[in-house]
Parts: C-alpha cells; structure tokens; sequence
C-alpha cells in the first residue's frame, strides 16, 4: 500500500519540473553563491568552503523537506483525498508516500550538491564511518522536517499557504552556526542562535566531516530531530483524521 | 444493504441532515433526489464513513460506518461530486495506483487498467496526465476508479451534472447492468428523469429531510404536474377537443394532465383524430414541480 503511495509522490516529482529545479539548482546556487560570493569576505578560521558545506547541505534539506508541506496541502484541497480515505487502507499512507519521497529525492539532490562540494574544493576528513553517521544524521533531521511540514501542509487551507512554511525553514539556518560562526553575531541573535535546533545539528554534522569538535552537540540534535519527529507525527495523524472527517 | 436510522450532521447552526431514515435492498437502485444544498452530499459522505454524524446510525452490509469504518470500505466505492483523480499522474497511472490500493498484483493491475481504458473510451490519452482531460474525461476515469474492483455498494453523488446527453446514456445503462450483477447503488440527483430512469426507489430531500419516498411512480402520482398541451387555429376545434378529453381551457389552448408517457400521449391523439391540430407540447412533472408539491409552494 504504502509503496504504491510513495511511488505516486515519486511520479509527480518527474511531472512537475519546478520541483525538479528548485530541488538541483537551488542547492547549487546557494552553494556557488556561499563559496564565491560570500567566501572571501567571512573568516571562520578553516576554508570557507569547508566550514559552510556542512550548513547549505542542511539548509537544502530543510528546505526540500519543507516542500512535503505543498504536497500535502495539494492533496488535501483537491478530492483525491476522498478516494484514498473511502480506501480499506490507512489515510494517512497517503502522508507517509510523501514523507518518503521526500527523503529520496533529498537524498538524490544532497548527493549532487556535496559532489559538486568536492569537485570545488571541499577537503572533508570523515571516515567511512564518520559519513554514516552524516548520513544517519541527515536522514532523521529530513524525517524530522517532512513530518513539520506534514503538519504545516494540513494546517494550511491553501497551497500558497503552505508555500510560506517553507519560506520560514529556508530561512532558519541563518540565524545558526551555518554560515558564520555565532560570536560574531549580536548578543540577543547568538542566544537565540545557540538554542535552535539547526545549530547542534550543523556543529554535529561538521565535525563529522571535518573533525570539529561535537561536545553535546551530538545528543542535543538527536534529541531535537527525535522530539520534533514524534510531535509531528502524532500530530500530522491527529490532524488528517480531523481535517477529512468534516 | 443500507440502513440508516435517525442521521443527523448539523455545520454550525445548519441542519444539514435532519433525522434520515433510509433502506436499501441489495441490487437495487436507490436515489436520493434534492435541490442544490438538500444534503445529498452530506448523506453520501456520513455513508461512505468520510464524515461523522452527529446523531444517528448507517451500516452498511451490516457493517457499522463510523465503528467498522475499514470493513465499510472494504466494500463500498465512492465517485463523489467532483472528480477525485491525481491530475498529475496519466489515466492509466490513476488506474494502476487504485487497483495496486485494491491489493490487485502488478499484472492484474496492468491488466485492469487496460480494460477499464477500453470500457470508459479512454484508451487514446492513456498516456496524459489526467490535468489535460476534459471535464467529461475526468468523470469518467473517475468513474472507471470507483470500478477497479467490483464493490458490494457503490455510491455516486451526482454522477451525470455536466454530461453530455450521450455520456449520460452511457452511464445509466453502466449502473443498469451493475445493479443487475448484484451490485447496490446509491445515487444523488438534481434531475426527476434522472431518478424516474434508474432507480428502483427514490427519497426526495429537502433541507436535511425526507420528504417523500418511493418508487417513481407513487412519487410521480404524489405530483401532478404533468400535462399534454395542445394548440388550435379556431374556436370550433377547440370546444370539438375538449368535449372529447377533458382539460383546462385557456384562449386557443387545451391542457391534459398526463403522467408524460408516450401511451397517454397516442391515447389522445387517438381520441382527437380529425380536429385539426396547431401544436402539442408534453410537460413532465419538473424537480420544480415536486417540490412546489411537496414543500408548499416554495421553490427549489
Ligand atoms: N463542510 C461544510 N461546512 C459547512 N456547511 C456545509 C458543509 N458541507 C455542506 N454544508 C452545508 O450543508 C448543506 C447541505 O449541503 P450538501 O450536502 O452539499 O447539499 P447537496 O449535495 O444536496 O447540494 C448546505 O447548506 C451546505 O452549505
Ligand atoms: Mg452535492
């Protein structure tokens, strides 16, 4: 059941070439524009591309996992929800279709960004059991995301609507350790900097790759991504029988 | 196969539905025939366990529709109002995806999907994504969804708005021949002749409540609006005519209540043989008709 829902999410990524472009050409953008257009002028001590990789490849994740918002709003607006829930199979497969090709296509589009990182000059130190744990990392902060964004698309009443959600997550990673390091910002931004969820996940990720030091940034971000999945799990389910039953 | 007892869904303020009893045999036609915000919709979404209702009981083959609402839908199928289809995904798509939800294997859901295209004339855009169909493409493969595999009840909400008259011959006799393969239907309707055609039982509803119930012809008796109207050129046929059937008389004009059939028409035209005659109109009894009967003279 469910696969055949994933597999319908996957097919309507291959139909809609927006999708496509924001989710390739984005990521590059962001990345060439970091690199070359900032890179000269912020100084974090390492390589610039070396400290900034860690936080484009979550900010791409976040935000193509905020797209599941869309597609979540798209289907709950239009009647094809009624044929799924007038289905002898849980509704809310139809979510999980999308949860899961979101991961896919998150995975897809972080391969090519961080290959086209190595071909420019990203040096990372990871071991072959360090990138797991990058991977492992990556995959539950996108679980984390698509389930926030399955909140969010049920919420909305519009597509636009959820369109918005996502304008929110492409601009969280700004204010974290992404792209410059904290102390260099205002007091109140570094408090509120150091207590989000995006910044133990960026410090984990980086020195995963690079060596930095983790300290608790380990747990912390397990923990966040762990929290904020089951939340929005719980909640996504609650919303969906809410939402299509009235 | 359907029985409700006392189905109430108020929205706000609204009554929506208003204490409605009905009973449907199996292999029968049943309408539910209402003007636009009668609470057809309302009805077939509590009965298709979509939407709770506020009071009241449906089962549906015995199964209850909001404690057992897995094993409703394991037997019902839904073409609702408007056409639940994925527009992004082609016709064969949506086809393959219902039957692979229906636990059909890979190649019988291929196979289905090719015989449904060829059933519903939908062969030649079984490659383009549904968004690029016509209105009456889209109701069809909507149609053909609801039919992947063969449900005990199937349910469609105002299946014929916006067909062609072809299309809708089409599916009457669709729902025909499913009802004689045993198959229950429900469906919703704006149009008496749509009802008067198909179903084996009709309930009229109005504001939330069934106001009549029946088959078409008790119901039609409960209307008389139905008349043969006739023209003429002078005065002399005119009182020839209406000494031989007896009418209302207005100017040049004789009107005959009829119940429209085609034998009550030949019968008065037999009993006017050699009165010359300017023009014939039939009337049938209207939506409009029933419900200035059965609502007291407010109109749908
Ligand atoms: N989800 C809803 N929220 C509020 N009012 C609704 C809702 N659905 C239907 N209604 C109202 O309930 C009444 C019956 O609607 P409906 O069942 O759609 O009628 P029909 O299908 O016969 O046209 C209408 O007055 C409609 O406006
Ligand atoms: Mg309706």
């Amino acid at each position: 059941m469910t696969l055949t829902l994933v597999w319908r999410s996957l097919r309507h990524l291959t139909r809609s070439f927006d999708n496509l472009l924001m989710t390739v050409f984005l990521p590059l953008m962001i990345l060439l524009l970091f690199v070359y257009v900032f890179g000269g002028a912020i100084n974090t001590g390492t390589a610039y591309i070396n400290y900034v990789v860690p936080g484009i490849v979550l900010l791409c994740a976040g935000y193509g996992a905020s797209q599941t918002a869309v597609s979540v709003t798209n289907d709950m607006v239009r009647g094809i929800i009624d044929r799924f829930r007038s289905l002898p199979i849980a509704g809310s497969a139809v979510l999980t279709g999308h949860v899961a090709a979101s991961v896919a296509r998150i995975l897809v589009s972080t391969a090519i960004v961080v290959g086209v990182a190595l071909g420019i000059g990203f040096r990372p130190s990871a071991t072959a059991a360090e990138w797991f744990g990058v991977l492992g990392m990556l995959v539950l902060f996108v679980l984390a995301m698509s389930w926030l964004s399955v909140v969010f698309g049920l919420i909305a009443r519009t597509v636009e609507g959820a369109g918005g959600f996502s304008f929110f997550v492409l601009f969280l990673p700004y204010v974290s350790s992404a792209f410059v390091p904290t102390h260099t910002m205002p007091a109140a931004l570094q408090f509120a900097a150091r207590n989000q969820p995006m910044t133990p996940i960026i410090e984990t990720t980086r020195g995963l790759l690079l060596g930095t030091p983790i300290g608790n940034s380990g747990w912390l971000a397990v923990a966040w991504c762990v929290g904020i999945l089951v939340v929005s799990y719980a909640l996504a389910r609650y919303l969906f029988e809410r939402r299509s039953s009235h | 196969m359907i029985d409700t007892h006392g189905i109430v869904k108020t929205f706000g303020r609204l009554k929506a539905l208003d204490g409605v009893d009905l009973h449907v045999q199996q292999g029968k036609v049943f309408a539910l025939l209402g003007p636009n915000g009668a609470g057809k919709t309302t009805m077939v979404r509590v009965l298709s366990s979509l939407m709770r209702p506020d009071a009241g009981t449906a089962t549906i083959a015995g199964h209850d529709v909001v404690r057992e609402s897995r094993k409703t839908r394991s037997v019902i199928s839904l073409t609702g109002q408007y056409a639940a289809v994925d527009e992004l995904l082609t016709g064969e798509e949506n086809l393959r995806m219902m039957a692979r939800l229906r636990k059909l294997s890979r190649a019988r859901a291929r196979q289905r999907a090719s015989e449904l295209l060829e059933e519903f004339e939908l062969v030649e855009a079984r490659g383009r994504p549904v968004k690029n169909y016509s209105g009456g493409m889209k109701r069809r493969l909507d149609l053909a969804l609801s039919l992947v595999t063969t449900p005990q009840v199937l349910f469609l909400d105002e299946p014929t708005t916006g067909l062609d008259p072809r299309s809708r011959l089409d599916l009457w006799a669709k729902v025909r021949n499913l009802a004689r393969g045993g198959v229950t239907v429900l469906l919703t309707t704006q149009y008496l002749e749509e009802a008067d055609n198909l179903a084996d039982q009709v309930a009229v509803l109005d504001r939330g409540r069934v106001v009549a119930l029946g088959t078409p012809e008790e119901l039609k008796r409960l209307v008389p609006g139905g008349r043969i109207e006739l023209a003429f050129g002078t005065e002399e046929d005119l009182r020839a005519a209406a000494a031989r059937v007896p009418g209302l008389v207005e100017e040049l004009r004789l009107s005959v209540p009829t119940d429209g059939s085609a034998g009550e028409v030949k019968r008065v035209l037999d009993a006017l043989d050699g009165i010359e005659l300017a023009e014939l109109t039939v009337r049938k009894p209207s939506l409009d008709d029933v419900f200035l009967q059965l609502t007291g003279g407010r109109a749908a």
